[in-house]
């Protein structure tokens, strides 16, 4: 969910200017915010599944350091979404254990 | 029973009792006063400048407990939105016969209007009773700390400090 | 290769403070930052400081990170974004990457201001969605301006803990409880009465005990403790929330500080492992200072009070002061630190410092 009032930042007026795929379905984000954040606005929280018992991960610490929010983008695995800024027509896909690279045979 | 603020997050009747920023009983009766809730020893004084009568004194070290005087305090309110705490109140305990003025810091949206009827909590946020806002100052200078003064029964003085938020929604 | 006289680690307050003093006294400065934006985690302090006048009391902690960015562009400063610091040579040189290539920095002095990063708590369930730093909630409220969740169990009554909590309240969020292992309120009790007057209960002597959920946070099961911290059987209480922060502390990042070589003491109220430093925030390393919470867990005005310290001290080791202008200039720097470091809770890390400084013996003042 967006915070779009606000009593001390204001009224969030930037435009949703980024549209983004994310399992298929398209989202619209705000270019340049995180691809967590993104995520976190409309709802979805589970980023990736664990390679071994498959358990469900999202955001954990916020400042790239743990890489709990890895998810495949534009086809590169283990892209920590909290600190990578949303592009207009990425590909964001949640990720299963590892990842895998699109071009590996 | 442990109670005080470090056990509660509550100012106890004593710690507010013994602090210098709380209004005398004999000043409460003389007209709006500032009523400062600030019992720890921090190192902080904004209060004292933003005091346009001098009425706030804090001093060095700046970990001192702001000392109301009472006398050269007018009730003005300025000092409401200073305190980074939030911890300074004002009250007119005899606005009306039977009501009581509380003023209150609040940095929340939606804001509420002039003329609502609101329900109104003490310390603990609990529900105590209504109230009716007399005032909404959001000056530019105060930089998003509002203050509201809302109108409740006389009993109600030294107990309400806030809306209600598990209660008061307001949608826009 | 690029040169410069001062290399600052990291754009937060006690960097940019640092970098600040050296171009005043007339010093080339590079400040390098990991992130893709300035100010550490000024722009996401929505609160208004403590302190005194000179201590920005009353300002908005991203307001003050505006007024020291302000203050680096009349100066110049050049800050490089976007560029983790891998390595620290023992010529000082800095190693970063940037763009996915490495670059290189050659300094002649260099302030290490990395900051801390937030704590962990390991519990049944703690992997979930929904579990987080009660730093990332703050972040992806105040500067993302997106919700982590709707309905929030705050573990941790620090002044992060309360202050979060409030927050995340202003965002629009519902805050359940605020839980604390300890018998006592950590942090600030006007914080706390912020949120005790907006109806969230703190219930002190708990801890988590497990999240429930299949895909994301559920419900937390809390337990009370005892005296001696053990677990009340029969005490366990279940809270429907979506979310569970944890507020449980800092500790400094000093990897860049073990890697130049500098000695280590453990200080347990500075946050752990610490570099020793001297009166003039100078390592054991010639050449090498800090600045911040890498040098303790404080807040943010001791940050930037010991960023101008290292930075005054650093413009003096590159001959831009002179003995006496410097020896002023840090004098009343101290002064404004003695200040923030008094009173019930300041005592604490002010005695914590100075056993911190007596290891590492006193230095030039």
């Amino acid at each position: 969910m967006r915070v779009l009032k606000h009593p001390i930042l204001g009224d969030d007026e930037r435009e949703r200017d980024a549209h983004i795929l994310v399992d298929g379905k398209p989202v619209a984000a705000v270019t340049g915010e995180p691809i967590a954040a993104a995520l976190l606005a409309v709802g979805i929280r589970k980023f990736r599944v664990t390679p071994r018992f498959g358990s469900p991960r999202g955001l954990f610490c916020g400042i790239g350091r743990c890489t709990d929010c890895v998810m495949t983008v534009d086809g590169q695995p283990n892209v920590r979404t909290c600190v990578t800024p949303v592009k207009d027509g990425m590909v964001v896909t949640t990720q299963a254990g590892l990842g895998k690279w699109e071009e590996e045979p | 029973m442990n109670n005080g603020v470090k056990y509660t997050g509550i100012p106890s009747e004593e710690e507010l009792l013994a602090s210098p920023g709380v209004p005398s009983a004999e000043r409460l009766t003389q007209g709006p006063v500032a009523y400062i809730e600030c019992v720890q020893e921090i190192p902080c004084n904004p209060c004292e400048e933003a005091c346009p009568f001098g009425a706030i004194f804090v001093g060095e070290p700046i970990t001192n407990l702001p000392v109301l005087k009472g006398e050269a305090c007018t009730g003005c309110g300025a000092c409401i939105a200073k305190c980074p705490g939030l911890a300074i109140f004002k009250v007119h305990l005899n606005y009306t016969g039977t009501t009581s003025l509380v003023e209150f810091p609040y940095e929340y949206s939606p804001l509420p209007r002039k003329g609502d009827r609101v329900p109104c909590a003490d310390r603990t946020g609990d529900h105590v009773t209504d109230g009716r806002v007399v005032s909404v100052r959001n000056a530019r200078a105060n930089d998003g700390t509002a203050v509201v003064g809302v109108e409740v029964p006389k009993a109600f003085c030294l107990t309400v400090r806030t809306l209600c938020r598990k209660e008061y929604r307001r949608d826009g | 290769m690029r040169k410069t006289q001062a290399a600052v680690i990291g754009a937060g307050p006690a960097g940019l403070a640092a970098a600040i003093e050296i171009a005043r006294a007339g010093g080339s400065v590079t400040v390098i930052d990991e992130n893709a934006k300035p100010g550490g985690q000024l722009f996401k302090q929505i609160h208004k400081f403590f302190g005194s006048r000179d201590h920005r009391a009353g300002v908005r902690g991203i307001h003050i990170g505006e007024q020291l960015l302000a203050e680096t562009r009349e100066l110049n400063v050049e800050i490089l974004l976007d560029s983790p610091v891998y390595a620290l040579f023992a010529d000082r040189t800095v190693g970063y990457i940037h763009d996915g290539k490495e670059g290189s920095l050659k300094a002649e002095k260099i302030i290490i201001a990395a900051g801390a990063a937030e704590n962990i708590l390991a519990f049944p369930g703690s992997t979930l969605p929904g579990v987080m730093g009660a730093g990332a909630a703050q972040t992806m409220i105040n500067v993302h301006r997106v919700l982590p969740g709707k309905k929030i169990l705050m573990i941790g009554s620090g002044n992060v803990g309360l202050i979060v909590s409030y927050q995340l309240m202003q965002a629009g969020a519902d805050v359940a409880a605020l839980i604390e292992a300890a018998p006592r309120i950590g942090g600030y009790g006007v914080h706390a009465a912020k949120i005790r007057r907006a109806g969230v209960p703190i219930y002190l002597s708990h801890t988590v005990k497990g999240v429930l959920g299949t895909d994301q946070v559920e419900a937390v099961e809390i337990v009370e403790l005892d005296s001696r911290w053990q677990p009340l059987a029969g005490s366990e209480k279940i809270l429907a929330v979506d979310t569970l922060c944890l507020a449980v502390g800092l500790t400094p990042l000093t990897e860049l500080a073990w890697l130049a070589g500098c000695e280590f003491a453990f200080v347990p109220g500075l946050g752990g492992h610490v570099p020793k430093h001297d009166l003039n925030m100078e390592t054991t390393v010639p050449g090498v200072f800090i600045a911040g919470d890498i040098s303790g867990v404080e807040e943010a005005s001791t940050a930037m009070e010991e960023g101008r310290l290292a930075g005054t001290a650093c413009a003096e080791a590159l001959g831009l002061l002179d003995g006496p202008k410097a020896g002023e200039l840090k004098a009343v720097i101290r002064q404004r630190l003695d200040a923030l470091r008094t009173g019930p809770f300041g005592e604490g890390r002010r005695k914590a410092k100075e056993s911190l400084i007596g290891l590492s013996g006193e230095g030039r003042s």
